[in-house]
């Protein structure tokens, strides 16, 4: 068995949860760069749309439920924005920051009135969790689909910022929130749109992430969500195809972590004799990756540079 | 000065008349006893206000917008317990590894002097469990705090993951026990004195005692010269760095010191729930605590420990009718149907509570007013009053 064969399955794992990431990371990156507010509330509409979907295909096929899903998630998106958010566009950034928190403990609980604690499981959609061989390795479709389809999705994505109206109210707002409402921007309805997008993704992102490890617990989102976080940030905050990037990368990371004892070891590399039990650290080595960043490049790999006034 | 001496030997006066109080209900109450409650709230509130005001510390004090309390209250709560478990029970403990820390200080001064040895010891072990907590926070203090607001944020809430996934490695398995819990060692039912031939249960007391002792601290800091210096940190760094001050090495004196008291904290709660697990202290922990000072009054600090209580009672006990759908009100009891009142409705509603507060009531319970400050005004306004109802009556 050469190198070849045992690396390549954890890459091909970690670019398709990777793609995962990077479907929520731009919901982070798109709210972050209008609003400067880390969302921390989107990790749990993931893990939500995860539930709805759970309960709604329980009660009408599939191909239905689908839409219904999204439709259910982006009004609750919406919801969350007008409720929590909108009353605080003037206040001190930390607050609405805990309001993000507020509403995430929230949905947390929520779930967990709901569900009862237990982990329910998710659906199987037919086509995407066929198991295939894909070069040699068996796996499931969706896992090889997930990076094409989130490549697609950001070019329709970066397509419509660039040049449809919206999307040109979108960057004008990011750039400068006072002077794009003097020129008669409506903010309201930016920010709302924003939020569909990135609600929009992250039910997107849900439906292949829960094909793939297919139980819902009420915390499966916060890992989730603060990974994708983090790919944003790494990425630069505010630049979609940063964002991508970023989810890419660290998707592929922790899956080479979670595999570093085989790959490290006497069947890979030779390098340690006896396991290292290196697979606890899959989760914190994202954030390791972040202080790094955070430390060299404070404004990720895409990111402006912010000026300090005094 | 006069008027200041005396308002502090009422404060004095009524501290130690509630401590009697509570080593009073202490004896009085059994565990069976459905007030029981009322002890084990006091405890886990007390806990909860000393991580709460070393949180508002920093957060509300010094404005540096930390996530990392989860983090640095494992550190504290597990070298608490390794250092508590007494030698012959280690292996009942570490059933999978061989144990490497070989001494109890609980076990070892107990030994010696008794009773009184044994508390000595524990407080030995919770010193070191804050000590070992500020020179992590130091260590992590160094790249994290030259970072801006919210990145600094994010980047604390990542070395608690970091910290927890360490502590949950199995190579330091001979120390931390991997991912098994640690328990059996010296928790609230273990403070015990005996006083002629009968046994005092003193565990509430301790661990109010320490906790009341820890925030007496962070009081006189917040009030010394470096409080100040801290407040003027927060206020505008710029300004402040150009009045000479420090801005990095004050930001990382008050991230260490906020850090031991975590310490001391996730020590207390070890001792409060009696076995401790890195798998329970998870971002949910520290967003607790956050929402414990915002409901308090972010930058009071009587605030933060009256958030503290009543986040405590309410979840714990004042709502727990919302979640057994039995309700007694004025002596007949009312069974509320269980198909919306069942379990977990209660974090539901006080989530809702929460939320209410953050966003109509965002200065919180107190803002950043200290209590003697309301009651300065309650006198104030019942003095003024009396004159006019004088006037009226002649």
């Amino acid at each position: 068995m050469n190198l070849f064969d045992i690396i390549m399955p954890y890459i091909i794992a970690g670019l398709s949860v990777g793609g995962q990431y990077a479907l929520i990371a731009i919901g982070y990156t798109m709210v972050y760069g209008i609003l400067r507010l880390i969302n921390f509330a989107h990790g749990d509409v993931f893990m939500i749309s995860g539930l709805v979907m759970i309960y709604v295909a329980a009660e009408v096929p599939l191909y239905i439920s689908i839409p219904i899903v999204i439709a259910i998630i982006m009004v609750i998106g919406f919801t969350i924005e007008r409720v929590a958010y909108k009353p605080l566009r003037n206040a001190p950034r930390m607050s609405v920051m805990i309001s993000a928190i507020g509403v995430s403990y929230l949905l947390q609980n929520l779930a967990l009135y709901l569900t009862g604690g237990l982990a329910r499981r998710y659906p199987t959609i037919p086509w995407i969790s066929d198991s295939i061989v894909f070069i040699g390795i068996t796996t499931r479709r969706v896992t090889v689909i997930t990076p094409f389809l989130v490549v697609a999705m950001v070019v329709v994505l970066v397509w419509l910022i660039n040049h449809t109206k919206t999307g040109i109210a979108m960057r004008a707002v990011a750039k400068d929130f006072e002077t794009s409402q003097l020129m008669g921007i409506k903010i309201n309805s930016v920010i709302s749109s924003t939020f569909a997008i990135g609600t929009f993704l992250a039910v997107a992102g849900s439906f292949l992430f829960f094909s793939n490890f297919p139980s819902v617990f009420p915390a499966a989102g916060a890992m989730p969500g603060l990974k994708a976080f983090v790919a944003a940030v790494f990425g630069g905050i505010g630049s979609i195809p940063g964002a991508v990037l970023g989810g890419l990368l660290i998707g592929v990371f922790e899956s080479l972590i979670k595999g570093a004892d085989i790959i490290l070891g006497p069947a890979g590399f030779g390098i340690i004799r006896t396991p290292m039990e290196l697979a606890t650290f899959s989760d914190a080595f994202t954030f390791v990756l972040l202080v790094i960043v955070l430390i060299f490049k404070p404004t990720g790999l895409f990111g402006d540079k912010p000026t300090e006034k005094v | 000065m006069n008027k200041n001496n005396s308002s502090k030997i009422t404060a004095a006066v009524l501290l130690i008349l509630l401590f009697g109080l509570v080593i009073f209900l202490e004896q009085v109450i059994r565990p069976t006893d459905e007030w029981a409650m009322l002890l084990s709230c006091l405890r886990m509130g007390s806990v909860y206000a000393l991580v709460a005001v070393s949180m508002n510390l920093l957060n509300g004090f010094t404005g540096l917008f930390s996530l990392g309390q989860a983090g640095f209250m494992l550190i504290g709560a597990y070298t608490y317990a390794i250092f508590s478990i007494p030698l012959d029970l280690k292996d009942s403990v570490y059933t999978f590894y061989d144990y490497s820390v070989k001494i109890s200080f609980p076990e070892v001064l107990g030994n010696v002097f008794g009773g009184f040895g044994m508390i000595t010891g524990v407080l030995v072990s919770i010193i070191l469990a804050g000590i070992i907590t500020a020179m992590a926070a130091f260590l992590i203090g160094l790249p994290v705090l030259r970072l801006r607001s919210d990145y600094l944020a994010i980047a604390t809430l990542g070395f608690a993951e970091i910290i927890r996934a360490v502590f949950l490695w199995g190579r330091l398995g001979p120390v931390t026990n991997g991912s098994n819990p640690l328990r059996r060692f010296t928790r609230t039912s273990d403070f015990t004195m005996d006083v002629g031939n009968t046994t005092l249960t003193l565990g509430t007391t301790t661990i109010m005692i320490i906790a009341a002792a820890c925030i007496f601290v962070i009081i006189l800091l917040v009030n010394s010269s470096y409080g100040r210096v801290f407040k003027a940190i927060r206020e505008d760094e710029i300004a402040a760095e150009a009045m000479g001050i420090n801005l990095y090495k004050h930001k990382q004196l008050s991230f260490c010191i906020s850090s031991f008291f975590t310490g001391v904290g996730g020590a207390l709660l070890a001792i409060f729930m009696g076995t401790v697990m890195a798998s329970n202290f998870m971002a949910a922990m520290t967003y607790e605590f956050l929402l414990i000072i915002v409901l308090g009054g972010i930058g009071s600090i009587s605030g933060s420990v009256v958030g503290a209580m009543l986040f405590v009672f309410a979840s714990q006990w004042w709502l727990r009718w919302l979640d057994s759908g039995i309700i007694t009100l004025f002596g007949t009891r009312y069974i509320l149907p269980n198909t919306i009142f069942r379990s977990g409705f209660r974090l539901v509603v006080f989530s809702v509570i929460i939320m209410c507060v953050v966003l109509f009531f965002r200065r919180g319970l107190m803002g950043d007013k200290e209590l003697p400050y309301y009651w300065n005004k309650l006198k104030s306004r019942i003095m003024a009053r009396k004159p006019k109802a004088g006037e009226s009556n002649g």
